[in-house]
């Protein structure tokens, strides 16, 4: 079986400086990936190399097995989830739109369809479905977070790149979110990659972490490694050990 | 007192001017409309080029109205169409420079998640650049219809119609009272779509949910 995500030897950089450094990494179907590292070590970098948003300047990516290429880029992001700090809902757009957003892209959908979508996602980020008709603006940060995976998962993605989605988010609301999404991945089998600062937060969710420093994967493996057999004081004081 | 006997006694003369001003106007307003989205939408993807386009239309819009009629009598003649020519050119700059400055302000983070969703560059322009700077866009044409309405009164100059007749015809028969009509019928026009734009303005807000 291929997978899901596969980094082969990529190397990527914002004109002289660069943030990867020969980075190698598959991801199996179903896996939830946490990515932890200090501000600048490159995880966004690697994560938006998932989706195309960064161009590796040396080495391969592969989606489901096949290489991402410049042609059909647009198609496979279709297929992938993609949610960021603070949500970024399209302000125009009612809370329906924006999760309507993705399968919309494909062409127009009849009325009735966009609201059952719209009201299934709701569901499942559980909102109350008298939502749909609101403005980003008349949200609260939590509930526009839960509007923000609702629209990466609309299409039912098989891969879902989340860039810190609960950075933005009191404690509380967090921890709500995290349960739904623990759950929510168990449920659709959907294949997580995940960036945090809150440690925490990755032991809870991650099935494997990946930690990253200064451009390259320094080390990885499951919670319970990590904690059993730190590589070095880096990793130490990072995972708070 | 007289203004309004004047306005009242000649009102054919006053209507045809209005209607002819209205025709002039729209037409001008409509072109300028249309190629200055077009080029506001063309320098936004091109920045190289954008510095140079806003430069020259500037340049164009600092060459004094009068003379800019003068310049284009040798090429297309006296009348509507020249003034119509006119008009326009003065028209992009409002509408080209909110144009570019609407489409290029539009939040990068929000235009990244659009792009990492799967959404092509036109879609892209269509469903997010576009409906983002339409407050900015809408604002430049506001600003482009008054100035030329309120231009267009000059046109008659060069032996277009529209309400400079009123204003040309006041003048040289020292006829104060019918300058001054012709001036105010111009700029209650103005005013009058201004206000009709205000409120579409206030309508498309309110669709797209800023207020």
């Amino acid at each position: 079986m291929s997978k899901a995500i596969e980094i082969k030897h990529c190397r990527a950089s914002y004109g002289e400086n660069e943030v990867l450094k020969d980075v190698s990494l598959a991801v199996e179907k179903g896996e939830f990936i946490v990515i932890i590292g200090p501000s600048g070590c490159g995880k966004t970098t690697l994560l938006k190399l998932m989706n195309g948003l960064v161009v590796p300047t040396e080495g391969e990516v592969a989606i489901n097995g096949w290489p991402l290429q410049k042609e059909d880029m647009v198609a496979v992001r279709r297929r992938i989830g993609y949610a960021v700090q603070g949500a970024k809902l399209f302000p125009h757009m009612t809370v329906e739109e924006n999760i309507c957003y993705v399968p919309g892209l494909e062409g127009k959908m009849p009325k009735g369809e966009k609201r059952a979508i719209a009201r299934k996602m709701l569901n499942m980020v559980q909102l109350p479905e008298e939502l749909a008709s609101r403005f980003p603006r008349q949200l609260s940060g939590g509930q526009k977070q839960r509007v923000g995976i609702a629209r990466a998962m609309a299409a039912e993605p098989d891969i879902l790149l989340m860039d810190e989605p609960f950075g933005a988010v009191d404690e509380i609301t967090r921890k709500g979110l995290q349960e739904e999404l623990s759950t929510l991945q168990r449920k659709t089998g959907v294949t997580v990659v995940f960036i945090t600062h809150d440690i925490g937060e990755a032991f809870k969710l991650g099935s494997r972490i990946l930690i990253m420093r200064e451009g390259v994967i320094w080390q990885e493996g499951t919670g319970e490694e990590l904690r059993r057999a730190p590589k070095d004081e880096f990793v130490k004081r990072l995972l708070c050990l | 007192m007289q203004l309004l006997q004047i306005l009242w006694e000649r009102r054919e003369f006053f209507a045809t001017c209005l209607l002819e001003h209205i025709r002039i106007s729209l037409t001008a307003v409509l072109c300028a409309g249309v190629l200055g989205i077009a080029i506001g939408i063309w320098i936004s993807r091109h920045k190289k080029a954008a510095g140079i386009v806003l430069g020259i239309i500037n340049v164009i819009y600092t060459i004094p109205s009068i003379s800019l009629l003068g310049f284009l009598i040798p090429f297309t003649g006296i009348g509507n169409k020249t003034a119509i020519i006119a008009l326009t050119v003065y028209g992009l700059l409002p509408i080209v420079r909110n144009t570019y400055t609407g489409l290029t302000n539009v939040d990068a983070s929000i235009l990244e998640v659009s792009e990492g969703l799967g959404a092509d560059k036109r879609q892209q322009l269509l469903g997010i650049r576009l409906p983002l700077a339409l407050p900015v866009i809408i604002s430049g044409f506001r600003n482009m219809v008054v100035m030329i309405i309120a231009m267009g009164g000059i046109a008659s100059f060069i032996g277009a119609g529209g309400l400079g007749s009123a204003i040309y015809r006041g003048i040289t028969t020292y006829n104060m009272t019918l300058t001054a009509a012709g001036s105010l019928l111009i700029a209650l026009l103005a005013l009058l779509s201004d206000f009709l734009l205000s409120r579409a303005e206030k309508g498309v807000n309110r669709r797209y949910g800023i207020e």
